[in-house]
């Protein structure tokens, strides 16, 4: 076998840059990639400035300290009045009752997917489920809490609503506490066990102090989507125009406000919807910017 | 090892049943949670199921394939919801993968210094921690009124075409299947990206040695060698954009009338269960429960399926 | 310094030639000085202890260093007179004419057809690509063991198999060298004789230049031999150079330099 056979191969062509329709080609997908790159940050960029826009319409104290207001036409003098501190308080305690459920039951699991089951066909199966688990719609969420709570206690309430949210928050938890438990050196582990800690001991004395920052970024982010979440509540909370500190009746929040007030005709209550968009975007931006300056200097 | 004698120093060698008693408890403790998770995901499946019997027993499948949700007789199928939930996950499909996959290879090749790059990944990701709620309110005041031109644009020349045949207002499947777009680009863009990225370094550098270009390495060597997570991360895309709810509710329209035109205002199982839940009673809570029951299945299959696409790959789920 | 060969003394075809080349990743110089001459249709080996910079040289051949971004050479390669880093030279094209075998077999997660395939079809080969096929095999002694199984995946052969894979492959566009960095290290004795002999007979046709760890290796193999030395400065940064370059019998049976005498001789490195 010989080269020359193949002349028309690689050997002997020029080895200068052409103008050929493969470098047209390279430089058309380049362009495109690079267009495709700049198609997705559009709409974060104009969400991001329209809630920024129209949000801080109505910044101020008021909003949170006010009750929603009745419709008012943009000519009444009390237009501007009125704000949604029944909402926020009705988003802090969902949330609240969420992560009471949540993190303990999270943190558990996470504790015996890393301690007790690493690497066995059970974790694997427990992780399967948590997977699949994350996978499922928020609002079938909802369904369930509504089945399951407001159908037995004949109200919608506050619990509901902060029971869907578990629930949806669960995967999560579940999955960056496992993440930040495995993460813990083995040498600190072994380092316990070789004192004669028992297991209980090991991960409560060394392990969980050392997974905590970790645990608790991924804590962060799980409330901050819980908080913009409204499918799971809008059937198990419901909404209340008044104030409302009981957990066992409806109540509003600021996510199904966005939704019920985006949707009226009133120019105030549309208003009011965008200031609690800002409200909401600012959390999930100060927490998702937080948990990556914190994972970051981790490094 | 708990069997050792105590000596002079005062210190007991010998574990107390009580510290043997709460290591044990704990090991159980943690397990009975790692199994509620499972324990919970069954849940879901019976409750819904449970509660959608009389719906099943009086409907039976012709509920699937029946477009007439009438509180009023009493009478329910979910035809219309069913096909706008296909529809408007298709077509946001149909918009997010060519450009998702766009993204990934942007973040993934060396076109940009790691200072520029590594703020993008983390800008694509921030556009999947916006609530839903919240691109509902943008699609109602913003792009709504943005797309009016355009629309109307192919809806006066193009009208003949099935799928523009009705005039287009602010609702309707085209701009709920645009905003699911953008939720799911994320998700398409994060999991292509890791898939592109765990490709051996190894193959590049052959491709390389043989004379590919940039473009021929990737189409021939390492897309082919990633497809399996970048499929599994379309089918997580998919399994989002069926249970999407919010911003779907908020822009389809809410109606029960089936029609081919993607300007229509159409409904999806989500928006349904979104809007009728909180006043509904009797046998329409039991056709809401089946339609819950239909989407948890669709999604749990094409969730499942991804899950064992993507189980190689590592996944930084949003 | 650099000890350079006399034309006259290699009595052959000079494919590459490189003059004062420094090689530098950022502002560190990696290695200094390299003026040599490698010759058509020969071995030509790279010896010397590891971090002595014969990888980095060897890959300035087909321009895979430009890849890393930091990197950048003074000095000139040419490649049959030609200037290799001159501004209108098209490193994709270089690679093509240029082939390269790596350390750790690295065959494409495709059939063995397409693995061999896919180097003409990048060059847009016409003529008979079984025949192809057939021929870059049998060229890289693994037709016998494949002939009955080209749709199994080039992944799923053995090490050995695999880097003969990965020859063929780089043979399939007859390039007119073959760069190969290390191809036996990850392969066990009996693969590494079959790659030894595979080499003897590939230079009938092309240029080799093969680095290696290997000294046995390179005194049984190669036809010439460049020993590589690595020397620390006062900051601690380690510079490889060319100690020594010579026929393969001269350098290890009587090289000019002590250190090239004590490494050929296994005292360091």
């Amino acid at each position: 076998m010989t080269p020359q056979d193949f002349s028309s191969l690689a050997s002997g062509r020029s080895l200068t840059r052409t103008l050929s329709s493969k470098t047209i080609f390279s430089n058309m997908m380049t362009g495109l990639a690079f267009a495709c790159a700049v198609i997705a940050l559009i709409p974060l960029v104009a969400v991001i400035l329209y809630v920024l826009i129209n949000g801080s319409v109505r910044l101020g104290p008021q909003l949170f300290t006010q009750l929603p207001p009745p419709p008012y036409q943009p000519t009444s003098p009390q237009f501007n009045s009125g704000g949604f501190g029944n909402a926020f308080v009705g988003t802090l305690m969902t949330v609240g009752i969420a992560s009471l459920i949540s993190i303990p039951f999270g943190v558990l699991a996470a504790i015996y997917l890393s301690e007790f089951a690493r690497d066995t066909k059970i974790a694997d199966a427990v992780n399967f489920m948590t997977n699949v688990l994350s996978g499922v719609p928020s609002i079938v969420m909802g369904v369930f809490a509504y089945g399951l709570i407001v159908l037995y206690t004949k109200s919608y309430s506050a619990f509901a609503a902060g029971f869907a949210l578990a629930v949806l928050m669960l995967p999560t938890i579940v999955r960056t506490s496992t993440e930040a438990l495995e993460s813990v050196s083995g040498e600190l582990r072994q380092a316990s066990v070789g004192l004669g800690a028992t297991n209980f001991q090991t991960v409560s004395r060394v392990i969980l102090p050392a997974a905590v920052p970790a645990i608790l970024t991924g804590v962060m982010l799980g409330v901050a989507r819980a908080a913009g979440e409204t499918a799971p509540v809008i059937f198990t909370a419901l909404f209340n125009n008044f104030w409302n500190f009981d957990v066992w009746k409806p109540t509003a929040t600021l996510s199904v406000l966005v939704y019920n007030f985006a949707v009226t005709p009133y120019k105030n209550w549309q208003e009011l919807a965008w200031a609690a968009a800002l409200v909401l975007v600012a959390l999930v931006l100060v927490a998702n910017i937080l948990s990556r300056w914190l994972t970051q200097r981790k490094r | 090892m708990a069997t050792s004698v105590d000596n002079p120093t005062g210190m007991s060698y010998r574990r107390t049943e009580f510290s043997r008693i709460v290591d044990n408890g704990f090991k159980w403790l943690t397990t009975i949670f790692a199994m509620g998770v499972g324990v919970t995901l069954m849940a879901i499946a019976f409750q819904v199921g449970l509660q959608a019997i009389p719906s099943i027993q009086k409907f039976g499948l012709g509920f699937l394939f029946t477009a007439r949700w009438n509180p009023v007789e009493d009478i329910y199928g979910a035809w219309t919801q069913i096909y706008g939930t296909l529809i408007t996950s298709f077509l946001a499909l149909l918009l997010a993968v060519p450009v998702g996959v766009g993204v990934a290879i942007i973040l993934s090749e060396d076109f940009l210094p790691p200072r520029v790059q590594k703020p993008l990944v983390f800008m694509v990701e921030l556009l999947a921690a916006i609530p839903s709620v919240i691109y509902g309110l943008w699609g109602i005041f913003i792009l709504a009124p943005f797309l009016q031109g355009p629309m109307n644009w192919l809806y006066q020349n193009f009208k003949w075409i099935p799928l523009f045949s009705t005039p287009p207002t602010g609702r309707g499947i085209y701009i709920a299947s645009i905003v699911l777009a953008i939720m799911i680009l994320p998700i398409i863009a994060a999991i292509s990206r890791d898939s592109l990225v765990g490709v051996s370094p190894d193959l590049r550098q052959a491709a390389y040695g043989l004379g590919a270009t940039r473009w021929e390495t990737l189409f021939q060597v390492i897309i082919p060698t990633a497809i399996s997570g970048i499929i599994g991360g379309v089918m997580l895309a998919l399994g989002r954009a069926m249970g999407e709810t919010m911003a779907v509710t908020m822009l389809i329209g809410n109606s029960s009338n089936p029609s081919p035109s993607l300007f229509a205002q159409g409904s999806t199982i989500s928006a349904l269960l979104a809007n009728q839940f909180a006043e509904a009673s009797g046998l329409q809570v039991a056709s809401l429960m089946y339609a819950a029951l239909i989407l948890f299945g669709l999604t749990l299959l094409v969730n499942v399926l991804a899950e064992l696409l993507v189980r190689r790959v590592e996944i930084k789920k949003i | 310094m650099t000890p350079n060969l006399e034309r006259n003394a290699l009595q052959t075809d000079t494919v590459f030639q490189t003059k004062d080349l420094n090689i530098y990743y950022g502002n560190f110089l990696a290695v200094r000085d390299v003026t040599i001459d490698i010759p058509k249709n020969a071995i030509t080996a790279f010896i010397g202890p590891s971090g002595c910079g014969k990888s980095t040289v060897l890959r300035c051949f087909n321009r895979l260093n430009d890849l890393i971004k930091s990197f950048h050479i003074d000095g000139k390669i040419f490649y049959h007179g030609q200037d290799l880093y001159a501004p209108d030279v098209d490193p994709v094209e270089v690679r093509r004419q240029i082939g390269m075998v790596f350390q750790r077999p690295n065959p494409f997660p495709k059939s063995i057809y397409d693995n061999i395939a896919f180097g003409p079809r990048l060059l847009g080969y016409k003529g008979d690509m079984d025949e192809l096929v057939e021929r870059s095999l049998r060229g890289a002694a693994l037709w016998e063991d494949v002939k009955d199984k080209l749709k199994v995946l080039g992944t799923d052969l053995s090490g050995g198999q695999q880097q003969r894979l990965c020859i063929a492959r780089a043979i399939a566009v007859q390039p007119d060298v073959i760069l190969m960095d290390e191809p036996c290290a990850a392969l066990d004795p009996i693969s590494t004789l079959k790659v030894e002999d595979l080499l003897q007979e590939l230079k009938e046709n092309y240029t080799i230049i093969i680095v290696t760890h290997n000294m046995q290796q390179a005194s049984r193999a190669s036809d010439f031999t460049a020993f590589y030395n690595v020397q620390a400065n006062e900051k601690g940064q380690r510079t490889g150079y060319i100690v020594e370059y010579d026929r393969t019998e001269v350098i290890f049976q009587s090289p000019k330099n002590k250190s090239t005498q004590e490494y050929v001789s296994g005292r360091f490195g």
